[in-house]
């Protein structure tokens, strides 16, 4: 600090742990619920010492919500989202940054687009599409009239039928979400800071686009890919409304819309200590990669939102 | 902008963007365009039929009072969790920058939450603002003498889900400013300080203002987050009641489409969110960086 304030640095020190106390209340509180026989959870005001009963309140939740499935469904969504994403706007921005060509702009206007269409706007229409994504096809099909095209040109009938549900499946929760305009964005503004040295050089020594792509850019955005990993990771991981939207099978829904099934309704028993532990345990794979990944996960929230 | 340097295929570039083009016609622009058409349609709930009947959907919803009050208590919902969460991630981060010594174990303590789906902290403070079970709700009736009851009351309601809202973005606003706080150079605040300035003064005079681009940047993106991304807390806490007063907008496109199937009521909503959305990141990217002064 500049000048001795000891008055002032005790203050600080008192309202940050009294700040870390309230961001860590819920989370505290809920695990000592966690801890509690359903009798002592439901007394008022519940006690505040753990009790004995964590692993069985733990088992109660994880089979009686089906947790295990769920949170695998979540992972392998929340993986296939992260990957998926990475995969595609690296190598976009890998074409918008070192080709010119004539669609160039019009490549990259259409991926900045999006960012003006979350999910949340179009709810139905996405959802219609993934009940049948060739649904754009078939209508493509049908309006040029290439139905009666082809049967005048073989000389029989013939109909064009495409259907293909992404409905209850990982395809389905996975592929809507994985373009992204602010992951292409962050790789086209990190590529725009590599040296043009390294890109004539590469093409000085007859390397093909796609050999210094693999063999000079991609290892130069190591810290930008495990950034966005954490970040994706939670994103996909916490994904609420696509899930709820396109799963209708139990098997196939995913951890943090399960969990709603073992909030205790109004005529149920008060079974908050089961219900406490299965949030604990749902939100334990994202908290876990971001405290581990703590410097990756602060650079990417940074960088990406610039 | 473009490399210097470029390579030359006629082929290569196409296909490098060809997933990115797929993937956001088919489940981007597509569905926009479908929704776009179908606000402007009146059919029946088993998409039978319907007619084409101009602005008549928004004609409708723009005169349903429940809409409008829809809109109203989307509003107060951003505007009271984008202040509750960035008023605590401010001054949480500002004490946390002047602790100096256990900076990484503070940082440590306060982004986790981040990690928490907005479903879950819905969850979490469920329990701890339930009428009956809920320490802070026995803490509110105790202390501030509020018959709280979330269940029956708007108000409480809406208190409760801004709570479960707000919480999980502390974190969030807390990373950003404390990135803010800690790029101000050490120089000004000890120049200030030689001049006299007491670390108050040095806060609002020269902190503060610089802090300003970082403060309108999240600003608009904890409006966004409580626009969009609370839609989980508002499912698993109260399904948009009592009475629809936690109904915020994203909710009722849900559930007057997916749950009424009111297609042409939902699209015109969809429509009408999406415009709002342009509005909003038009703003962000005509402003953010140009209009925030640093000048006190």
């Amino acid at each position: 600090m500049v000048e001795k304030t000891p008055i002032l640095d005790t203050f600080t020190y008192v309202f940050l742990i009294i700040g870390i106390l309230i961001v860590g209340f819920p989370i505290i509180y809920s695990l000592i619920a966690a801890t509690l026989p359903l009798a002592e959870v439901s007394q008022v005001p519940m006690p505040l010492i753990p009790g004995d009963q964590f692993m069985v309140n733990m088992t109660d939740a994880w089979t009686r919500g089906n947790l295990g499935n769920q949170i695998f469904n979540s992972f392998i969504m929340a993986t296939g989202i992260t990957f998926g994403k990475i995969a595609v706007s690296i190598i976009g921005a890998f074409s918008i940054v070192y080709f010119d060509y004539r669609l160039r702009v019009v490549a990259f206007a259409s991926v900045f687009c999006t960012l003006m269409l979350p999910v949340e706007v179009r709810i139905m229409p996405t959802y219609e599409v993934a009940a049948n994504v060739l649904g754009p096809m078939q209508a493509t099909w049908d309006a040029l009239h290439l139905n009666s095209l082809v049967s005048w040109f073989t000389g029989n009938d013939f109909e064009m039928h495409l259907n293909w549900s992404l409905l209850d499946s990982y395809t389905g929760l996975i592929l809507p979400l994985i373009a992204s305009a602010t992951c292409t964005f962050l790789f086209r503004q990190f590529f725009l800071t590599v040296p043009e040295e390294l890109c004539e050089a590469a093409k000085m020594d007859g390397a093909s686009p796609m050999t210094f792509f693999f063999k000079i850019l991609l290892p130069l955005s190591k810290t930008n890919i495990a950034a966005l990993i954490v970040i994706e990771f939670v994103y996909g991981y916490n994904q609420y409304l696509w899930p709820l939207l396109i799963t209708t099978n139990p098997d196939m829904t995913t951890a943090v819309i399960g969990l709603k099934d073992l909030i205790p309704q109004a005529d149920d028993l008060p079974e908050w200590n089961v219900a406490l532990g299965g949030a604990l345990m749902v939100m334990l794979p994202p908290v876990l990669v971001v405290l581990s990944m703590q410097r990756w996960f602060v650079k990417g929230l940074i960088e990406k939102e610039k | 902008m473009l490399k210097r340097s470029t390579f030359k295929s006629s082929y290569l570039p196409y296909l490098l963007i060809l997933p990115q083009v797929i993937v956001t016609l088919t489940f981007f622009y597509w569905p926009a365009v479908q929704g776009l058409i179908q606000s402007f349609l009146l059919s029946d709930p088993f998409g039978q039929s319907s007619k084409f009947v101009w602005f008549y959907n928004y004609k409708e919803i723009f005169t349903d009072p429940l809409y409008l009050r829809s809109i109203l208590t989307t509003f107060i919902f951003s505007i009271a969790v984008a202040s509750v969460s960035i008023t605590l991630g401010l001054f949480i981060a500002t004490m946390a920058n002047r602790a100096l010594k256990a900076t990484a174990l503070v940082r440590t303590l306060l982004i986790w939450p981040y990690a928490v789906a907005p479903a879950i902290s819905g969850v979490l403070w469920l329990f701890l603002l339930h009428p009956s079970y809920g320490i802070v709700a026995l803490g509110i009736k105790a202390w501030l003498g509020i018959d709280w009851n979330p269940v029956l009351k708007g108000t409480d309601a809406m208190a409760m889900i801004t709570m479960a809202s707000a919480w999980k973005q502390i974190s969030y606003n807390f990373v950003f400013f404390m990135a803010g706080l800690q790029a101000i150079p050490k120089s000004l605040i000890e120049a200030a300080a030689i001049d006299g300035a007491s670390p108050f003064t040095r806060f609002w005079t020269i902190t503060f203002p610089l802090l300003s681009p970082t403060f309108f940047f999240l600003s608009v993106m904890n409006i966004i987050y409580s626009f969009f991304e609370t839609f989980g807390v508002i499912h698993t806490v109260t399904q948009g009641g009592p009475g629809g007063s936690t109904n915020i907008l994203v909710y009722k496109v849900y559930q007057d489409g997916f749950v009424g199937l009111n297609l042409g009521s939902s699209s015109a909503q969809s429509v009408v969110l999406m415009t709002l959305i342009v509005v909003i990141t038009f703003l962000q990217f005509r402003y953010v960086e140009k209009k925030v002064q640093y000048t006190g």
